[in-house]
């Protein structure tokens, strides 16, 4: 069972106290973009199998929405962070680094 | 291929079944074949197949990390029904289902095609409106489903509990002609046709890289080395976005993992396919009598193959208020599957940026029931450039906003 520990009220909270966001740190394109930025926003996600950035909220506790990243393959928890940030802070990197040596996601290593 | 029959029972069992052939061959790859299909379950091997048998193209290799039939093929929970609400999913899924009907003669393998009937059960008003809606479209669209009483489904399954206090059957979507069949032997059917007409089947074979020059698909490379190609069909289910990546293009799918069970066999109890989409819990009867579960999908991506457990609590959690008999089933066994899941919840059957390369995924939650039908307009697409059973799930109908949308249509669970 995925326990994720919620970077705002410190619980560790197990699957049915969350729940799922999908991918994180999604750009926005609305009126205005072009065709293609709009249809990988809307349909394009990473789908990733190894490491993860996702978006999730405490919703049968705190209720607030924070950041997880996570292997997909594994179901290793590398760390959560706030959701006051539109990238991954350096000490998740470093931690995703420290065990998955070479990982990129996204424009992020 | 020897023919199986009546009367090769009858002689094998007069020399002590010394005679049996292996069903398939599984030799080394050569250097170059015209086609090329990544993946070995049903939809990769009912693609070659049917290239094979429908447009003489019999220079085919089916390449298989794992062994063939071991992927979703295997781990589903082997319903088969057309009752969709959209017309190209009622097309393909109903064009499947009619294949399925002789399915075995045409392979001379006994898939166990079994039309017992799928019920799909209304409870709640909104469910009533949505499947009465799609019992009219399945009307228009020339497949043949009804919508029923309770009383009905009393008299069709007598250990329902219909007056349920949390959820009472309210009424069903029956499509009588809809049912199971043994999901291995149809990997196992179409395996053997195929290699009857000479193509390779090679397992414990990963495509670890696609090659391609100007923009088209001229190989892959495997763990037994590289091997060339005309053409190449990506028929991978979870693994689809995987191997996209190494085409050199992206995917609208997410991999999710989904669960199933079977209970300890019992005595004949139910001979029709139940689902309920409300509570997520779907349920037939095997022919070993093991009830059969299938649950719901993860909320998150994974690839484990195992699925959270909380899922099982809550599907049987929720069958048991349905079926009170089953409240004392011990569950033998739990597994998962990795299935890909598309936006609109359809699959997609396509060619793709890179030339020569085609892609049949994305199926979700609901693959097995359309394998002859996929496998049919997949092979037409792969031979013909053109089928008009797949053309509207091309990869572009995104991007134009053509969704065959099922996820509302068809409730959650296939």
């Amino acid at each position: 069972m995925l326990i994720l520990n919620c970077p705002y009220c410190g619980v560790d909270a197990e699957e049915t106290e969350l729940a799922a966001g999908g991918e994180a740190h999604l750009k926005r394109f609305g009126p205005g973009s072009s065709d293609d930025e709009f249809h990988d926003y809307l349909f394009m996600r990473e789908n990733p199998k190894g490491v993860h950035f996702e978006r999730w909220r405490h919703s049968n506790g705190c209720g607030k929405w924070f950041h997880a990243a996570r292997c997909t393959q594994t179901l290793e928890v590398f760390g959560t962070y706030s959701a006051q940030t539109t990238e991954p802070p350096k000490e998740i990197k470093d931690a995703i680094t420290a065990k998955r040596p070479g990982w990129t996601w996204r424009e992020y290593e | 291929m020897k023919h199986y029959s009546a009367f090769a029972v009858a002689r094998e069992a007069l020399r002590y079944h010394t005679g049996w052939e292996r069903a398939w061959r599984s030799p080394e790859p050569k250097k170059k074949y015209d086609v090329i299909i990544v993946g070995a379950g049903g939809h990769g091997l009912a693609t070659a197949y049917y290239l094979g048998k429908n447009y003489g193209i019999q220079n085919v290799a089916v390449i298989e990390k794992g062994w063939l039939g071991g992927g979703n093929t295997g781990r589903n929970t082997t319903i088969i029904r057309s009752n969709y609400l959209q017309d190209p999913s009622a097309a393909i899924y109903e064009k499947a289902r009619s294949l399925y009907e002789d399915l075995s003669q045409d392979l001379n393998y006994n898939i166990m095609f079994s039309p017992r009937g799928v019920m799909m059960l209304a409870q709640t008003q909104h469910e009533i409106r949505g499947y009465q809606r799609t019992a009219h479209a399945n009307a228009l669209q020339g497949v043949q489903t009804e919508w029923i009483t309770p009383e009905r489904v009393k008299e069709l399954v007598p250990i329902i509990n219909i007056d349920g206090p949390r959820y009472p059957v309210l009424g069903a979507l029956w499509q009588e002609r809809g049912g199971t069949a043994r999901h291995d032997a149809v990997a196992w059917g179409y395996a053997r046709a195929c290699s009857a007409m000479g193509m390779d089947i090679i397992q414990q074979c990963e495509v670890t890289g696609v090659r391609s020059q100007d923009g088209r698909v001229v190989g892959v490379d495997t763990t037994k080395g590289s091997i060339d190609c005309d053409k190449l069909g990506v028929v991978v289910a979870g693994h689809s976005g995987q191997l996209a990546e190494m085409a050199g293009f992206r995917l609208p799918l997410e991999a999710i993992a989904l669960q199933a069970l079977v209970s300890e066999p019992i005595k004949p109890c139910m001979d029709v396919v139940v689902m309920a989409n409300t509570v997520h819990g779907y349920m037939s009867q095997s022919d070993k009598g093991e009830m059969v579960i299938g649950g719901g999908t993860d909320g998150f991506n994974n690839y484990t193959q195992r699925g959270s457990f909380h899922h099982i609590e809550e599907t049987v959690r929720a069958l048991v208020e349905t079926f009170p008999m089953i409240s004392r089933l011990k569950m033998l066994r739990q597994w998962g599957g990795i299935v890909d899941m598309t936006g609109d919840r359809s699959p997609i059957i396509s060619k793709t940026p890179l030339q020569g390369c085609f892609i049949n995924g994305g199926w979700g939650t609901g693959g097995f029931k359309a394998i002859p039908g996929s496998g049919w307009g997949m092979a037409q697409l792969m031979a013909t450039g053109h089928s008009p059973l797949t053309e509207a799930f091309s990869l572009d109908r995104f991007k134009e906003g053509r969704f065959i949308d099922e996820s509302v249509a068809a409730g959650v669970a296939h």
